[in-house]
Parts: C-alpha cells; structure tokens; sequence
C-alpha cells in the first residue's frame, strides 16, 4: 500500500511539471530545458526555509516562488530573445549553471551531501505526517494545475501564445508585444515547478543536487512528447506512462541493473517512436 | 486628394541588391492605389518596409503626416494598418475563428489571461465569417482550408482590425472568378468606407475597375504615378511592364 502510496505522488509530482514545462515547450512552442532549474532551486528554497530559517512549509513555497519570478523574469527575457536550436541550448546552460551552484554554494546548500530532515507541511494547523494525507495534498495541487492550464488555455493569452508558437512575426504584426508574452510565460511555468520544488522537497524529507540537473529536464521533455504537447492530458498521461515504466520492468523480475539499462533504452525508442509515428503525442495538439 | 502615407529617399537593400531604390512617392488617403510594375520590381519589398516586416537603410516615412525611420510590426494595430501576404500567412494549426480574433483579441499580457469569453467580438466575427463565407468552417483548421479559402480568410482577418489602411498583396492571384467577384465587392465596400487601399495586382483590367491611382515600380524606383487610363498610356510603362 505504501509502495502505490509512493507511486501515485511521484505521478502527481511528475504530472504538474510536465503541464508546467507543456505551458512553455507545447503551447508556446519554446524548447526550454531550463525546467530541472526552476523545480531544484523550489525544492532548496523549502528545504533551506524548512531546516536553517525554522520558516512553515508554506512560507517556504512563496520564498521559493520569490526568487524563481526574478530569477525567471531576468532569464525569460534574455531567452525571449532567442528561437528553436538557440533557445534549448541557452536555457540548458542555465540548468546547468544552476545545478553547479547547489553542488558548490556549500554554506547554502550543505553541497552534494544535501539537506536533511524536511518535514511535511502543517494544513490549518493540522500536521499532514501520513503519506496518505500528503496524497491527498498531492491530488488536490494536480486537479488545480490542471485547471490552470486549461485556463491559460482557454484565454486570449493562451491564444496568443500559440500563434507566437507558429510565426511570432506575424503575431507581433497583429498587435503583440511577442517577447513580453514569452517571458511572461516562461516565468509562469518557473514558478509552477518551483512550488512543485518545494512538494518534493517536504515529501521526500531528503534533497541533493543530482536529481535536479539537466537530465531532469530532458525526461519531463520525454514525458510531455510521449503524452502530447499542448494538452493537459498529454502531460498527466505522459507522466504516469514514463512513471510506471520502471515500476513495471520490475515487477516483471528483471535484476534491477538490468532494469535500469534498459529503462533508458526504452526512454530513448519511446522518443524516436512517438517522433516517427505520431509526432504530436498520445493526446497532443500540436505538431512540431 | 490628401495623403495617407508618404515615403521619401526610401532604400532597401538586399546584400547589395537595392529592391526599393532612392523611392519617392505619396500613397493618396481614401482611395484605393494600385501598386504595379514588374515580377521583382520591389512592390512586395516596400509594403514589407511600410509594414515592419523589413526595416529601410535609408529614407523617412510618413504615416498620417507622423514621420518615421522604420515602422515596427507592433505598431501595426495602433496605426490602424492591417494587410495580407503574396503566400498567406496563417496560424496553420489554429481554427478560422481564432485565425480571426488575434488581431482583435486582448493584447495587455495579464489582461489577456482574464480574457475568456469573445463575446465583445461575435458580432463581429459573425459579420466576417459571412463575409467571407467561411461560416462552415469556422472550427476548421486554417491549414486545411483550400488555396482559395485560405487567401479569403487573410482578407478576413484584416477585416476585423477596423484599420484605416489596408494593403494587399496579389489578392486575386490564382483565384477562380467567383473568389475574385467576391473579393472585389469586399474591396468596393472599403472604398465606399472611405478606407484607404493599396493593392498590388498585375491584372490591368481589376487595377482599371478598382484603383483610383496607379504607381508603376521599376527596378525598386517610381517609373510613372496617376490615375489608370494615363498610366497606361505612358510609353515608359508600356515598354517595361506591358512588353508593347
Ligand atoms: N528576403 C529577401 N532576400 C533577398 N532578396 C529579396 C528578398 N525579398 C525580395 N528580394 C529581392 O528584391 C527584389 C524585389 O522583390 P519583391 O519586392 O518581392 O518584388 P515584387 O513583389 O515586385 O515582385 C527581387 O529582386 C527579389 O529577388
Ligand atoms: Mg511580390
């Protein structure tokens, strides 16, 4: 029970940052890699809050929102200015830049040793230690992510969004300022997988650098082309897809060296096979 | 007649190739101007220019008797100028309607996230799909339109933006008799609006029944201006353009 338990928040984890980097790469068209960033730094800013500062959980999630907006603003802007081939390769240097800083700013972050002992958030006053009652938390943040996607969406914005995903020439010759809405949405989607940071954190009550580097970013890319890119379902089902993988190579007995090679050799044919067969995804409405 | 838009010592060069060269003219308000002249003479480079798809080396613009350097595609919407493209520019992967709500739709970033509901624009987006008769495939795809339909809707969309100044860029072009009826009455309908009209079109006969005024482009300079029937009786024009 404990193990599904497990299982299903990691899926509500896995879903809400691939509908965060969906915002970007599916509806906006812009191929961040920069996502692993923004989650680490909202995981570190509730570990450190949670341990050094002695601050609530969710005084900790807004620090972490904090600094992932400026953070996110500065950087938005300067990727704005970029397309295609130019924009994954300056946003996977931030992610890089960034993973460097938690391995080095010891006095920070405790280094590649990482922070211990993040407990689980308070909810009015009610101490949420089962992992059931964290599910719950879990279950109640993916529904609202949900929505909040479908209402991006939904809205002018969103429609916006997706003409500068197609010809941003265009869309700024019929009245948009282009840019602006880039970076407006890149820092949106930082702060999501921020606050998604911040709910692994206080779950796994134990963070190092290493699940936060670029690698990271590229299996939510896995996730989102696997499941669709611009549809909030894409990304849920893309999530419990890439999710269950390992769980079922193991639960049909390989030897888990075995399991762990080929795990990535499954990722990797999973890729090329959705680029070649149905290159939008399971639920995608776009084509790249 | 008074004057829309002007360009003076306009030049644009393409790696040493200078489509606009040293151009002068005045472009009439509230009349319809063709925009003729040879495959290659320019017409596509300076609506580019006047609309901020391209920025000049040299020379100034005047727009409504404002002065500029170069225009910026945002500023588009502001200066009330809407156009179309010699190869329509679509968003492919978005419905007919949504085709036509961009140029009107909320364009403050955060505003526009509030902005859900279109209904301040249905009337008219009723108005054009009827228009354009494309009321059918309003939920359609805009790269699953015909050739035909395709060009329809870019004239669609600038429909919707109430601009001022319309330029179109061979509307006719390639379309059946039926389109071309349907597209010149829209055209009529702007002119009577007062609306101010450039058309580029190597089809003499639509020029003669829609245009007040006529430039002539040759080699990225002016050849000859007036109305129709005396540019077409100018030696010059007959020389370089008709071939006679
Ligand atoms: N983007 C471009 N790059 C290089 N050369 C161009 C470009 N656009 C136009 N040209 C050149 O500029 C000249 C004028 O082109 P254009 O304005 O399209 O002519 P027209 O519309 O009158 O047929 C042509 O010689 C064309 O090859
Ligand atoms: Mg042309």
């Amino acid at each position: 029970m404990e193990y599904l338990i497990n299982l299903a928040i990691l899926f509500c984890i896995y879903g809400m940052l691939a509908l965060s980097l969906n915002l970007v790469v599916g509806m906006t068209g812009l191929l961040s890699l920069a996502q692993a960033a923004f989650y680490g730094i909202g995981a570190y800013a509730c570990a450190i809050g949670m341990t050094s500062l002695g601050l609530g959980f969710f005084t900790t999630v807004l620090l972490g929102i904090l600094v992932n907006g400026v953070l996110a603003f500065i950087v938005g802007k300067i990727l704005s200015r970029f397309q295609g081939d130019y924009y994954a390769i300056v946003s996977a240097g931030l992610s890089i830049i960034v993973f460097s800083v938690l391995l080095n700013w010891k006095d920070l972050t405790n280094g590649p040793l990482g922070i211990f002992g993040i407990s689980k958030p308070a909810v009015f006053g009610y101490q949420l230690s089962s992992n059931l009652a964290y599910l719950l938390l879990c279950l109640a943040a993916v529904v609202l992510s949900y929505f909040f996607y479908n209402l991006i969406d939904k809205s002018s914005f969103g429609r916006t969004l997706k003409a500068i995903r197609e010809d941003e020439q265009l869309t700024r010759s019929l009245g948009y300022n282009t840019k602006h809405f880039k970076s407006i949405i890149f820092v949106i989607s930082a702060v999501m997988s921020g606050v998604v940071g911040a709910m692994f954190a206080s779950y796994i009550a134990f963070i190092d650098p290493s699940t936060f580097q670029l690698k990271e970013g590229i299996f939510l890319f896995t996730i989102i082309i696997v499941g669709g890119l611009s549809s909030a379902r894409g990304s849920i089902a893309g999530a419990l897809i890439l999710i269950s993988l390992p769980e079922i190579l193991r639960f049909i007995g390989l030897p888990y060296e075995t399991a762990a090679q080929l795990q990535q050799i499954i990722y990797g044919g999973l890729l090329v096979l959705m680029m070649v067969l149905k290159p939008q995804g399971l639920f995608g409405k776009y084509k790249m | 007649m008074e004057t829309m838009i002007k360009v003076e010592n306009l030049t644009k060069q393409f790696m040493g190739l200078k489509a606009i060269d040293d151009l002068t003219v005045e472009i009439p308000a509230g009349v319809a101007t063709g925009l003729i002249g040879p495959n290659g003479s320019g017409k596509t480079t300076l609506m580019n220019v006047l609309t901020g798809l391209l920025s000049p080396e040299a020379g100034t613009i005047f727009i409504n008797e404002r002065r500029f350097r170069k225009i910026k595609p945002n500023m588009l919407r502001r200066l009330k100028i809407a156009r179309t493209f010699q190869d329509s520019r679509l968003i492919e992967q978005m419905s007919v309607e949504d085709n036509l709500l961009l140029p009107v739709a909320e364009n403050r970033c955060w505003h526009s996230l509030a902005e859900r509901n279109t209904n301040a624009y249905r009337e008219k987006l009723e108005a054009v799909l009827e228009t354009i008769r494309l009321k059918q495939y309003r939920n359609k795809n805009a790269g699953e339109l015909s050739y035909g339909q395709r060009k329809l809707l870019e004239i669609g969309r600038t429909l919707m933006q109430n601009a001022e100044i319309y330029f179109f860029d061979e509307p006719f072009t390639g379309l059946f008799p039926e389109a071309v009826g349907q597209i010149l009455a829209i055209m009529q309908k702007l002119k009577t609006a007062g609306k101010t009209l450039i058309i580029i079109e190597h089809n003499m006969n639509l020029i003669e029944r829609l245009c007040d005024y006529v430039a002539v482009l040759d080699h990225g300079t002016l050849l000859a201006e007036g109305t129709p029937a005396e540019v077409l009786k100018n030696e010059q024009v007959r020389e370089a353009y008709l071939g006679k």
